[in-house]
């Protein structure tokens, strides 16, 4: 066993983790941050996106203790500090982002990243940045749409409501 | 996952300090290690952890004019700090994998792995790149000896890997649908002294050179310079994304995109 150190939506926390324990299973079995999903668990689906050090990553491809000193940010820290939705959630909520809402925390996580390093993208540019995030129930256009909308622009014009 | 210890040194002494034991393994980005690991196809006493290396990382000019990546460098950072001064290479680490899958996986565990449909191997040996470990520098022709197959001894470490820049350059990848990875990715290297073509993804052997069109598009750097040639099927990938002979198809249609691209 080792023991880790972290900081997870701006709180210090520590743990005693195996070599093989995945930052996924710290996350959710340890600290009981259920919100990052593991949905397929092979690095496909990205339900499990959370960012390590400001980068998204899949939880489930990388180990605990490779995030021992990190700043991590998952999905529950992603509101705002009053409780309501943060832009990119309240945008998924308008738009209809999200069906059954397993992939909505990765779609969400994957979003925040991008938007941080392309304040306005293109809607195509969207799509290949959510290469890795798989939803199956939207068809992704409302995601898209969302995202899209999240980032400040007229979503008025892409199709399917 | 079989249990295991994992070590996250700092220094490339202690990482290969901590390699000699006999059934340690070095983990890279883990984007391959990981799943393979959780496949129970590997069984480390101890994964060496190299991404809290410092002096493995980054990106940088040689007084020569090549770019150096450090082996520990991830994907990202390459296409980021590498769009400068050699847009062909960080073209082909902006289209690995997805956007966070770009953000763990690094070079040297590219190269090291040696995966038949990986881009990276495509992008060395079409640059006639150098490989440097801890221990020696190994030339891109000598390195790759097939699929999943390096001129790496146990326990070395690629620390950095050099790629002379070319005039001009370009990768294409014809992805298979599922996976994403090369189903044929062509890179296309334009030197004062020649052109170079490396194609992954298609061969039996792994990344290989495509030596009749280099000596083609060295005379004449043109897609309509390949016309005449033909593409073996022979050692060719056979499966059910694709036959021997769509890959042999597929290397010509794809080298020829390349050169088109930038010619």
């Amino acid at each position: 066993m080792a023991s880790v150190t972290m900081t997870v939506n701006g709180k210090s926390v520590s743990g005693d983790v195996e070599g093989r324990t995945l930052m996924s299973d710290f996350l959710r079995n340890d600290l009981r941050l259920t919100g990052t999903h593991i949905g397929c668990d092979t690095s496909q689906c990205g339900a499990c996106v959370i960012h390590v050090n400001g980068e998204a990553v899949k939880a489930c491809t990388m180990f605990a203790v490779e995030a021992d000193g990190a700043d991590v940010a998952t999905i529950e820290g992603q509101a705002n500090a009053d409780g309501s939705l943060n832009v990119i959630q309240q945008a998924f909520q308008d738009h209809h982002g999200l069906q059954c809402g397993f992939c909505t925390p990765g779609m969400v996580m994957s979003a925040a990243a991008l938007l941080k390093e392309n304040p306005t993208p293109t809607e195509r540019e969207v799509r290949e940045y959510l290469e890795g995030n798989i939803c199956r129930c939207t068809g992704y256009h409302n995601i898209v749409k969302a995202i899209m909308a999240a980032s400040g622009q007229d979503v008025s014009a892409i199709a399917a409501e | 996952m079989y249990a295991f210890d994992i070590e996250r040194p700092s220094t490339i002494a202690d990482a290969v300090k901590a390699l000699k034991d006999e059934d340690a393994q070095a983990l890279g980005g883990g984007q391959t290690l990981i799943p393979t690991l959780k496949q129970r196809l590997a069984m480390p006493s101890a994964l060496i952890s190299l991404t809290g290396i410092g002096e493995m990382k980054g990106v940088c000019l040689a007084d020569d004019g090549a770019v150096c990546i450090g082996g520990a460098t991830t994907h990202a950072t390459v296409a980021k700090e590498a769009a400068a001064h050699y847009p062909g290479l960080a073209g082909l680490a902006a289209n690995i994998g997805d956007p966070a899958v770009r953000n763990r996986g690094t070079v040297g565990g590219s190269l090291a792995n040696n995966d038949p449909s990986a881009c990276y191997p495509a992008a060395a040996l079409g640059s006639g790149a150098t490989i440097i470990t801890n221990t020696r520098e190994i030339a891109a022709d000598d390195y790759f000896q097939g699929m999943f197959e390096t001129a790496l001894e146990e326990g070395e470490v690629i620390t950095e890997v050099r790629f002379p820049v070319p005039e001009k350059s370009h990768y294409q990848k014809f992805v298979q649908p599922a996976s994403r990875f090369a189903l044929v990715g062509v890179f296309v290297a334009k030197y004062a002294d020649g052109v170079r073509v490396a194609v992954t993804g298609a061969s039996e052997n792994g990344v290989f050179r495509w030596s009749e069109a280099e000596a083609a598009l060295s005379a004449d750097f043109s897609a309509a310079a390949l016309e005449g040639l033909t593409v073996s099927a022979g050692e060719m990938i056979a499966d059910l994304h694709g036959s021997p002979e769509y890959r042999a198809h597929l290397v010509k249609v794809m080298t020829g995109r390349a050169v088109t691209a930038v010619a």
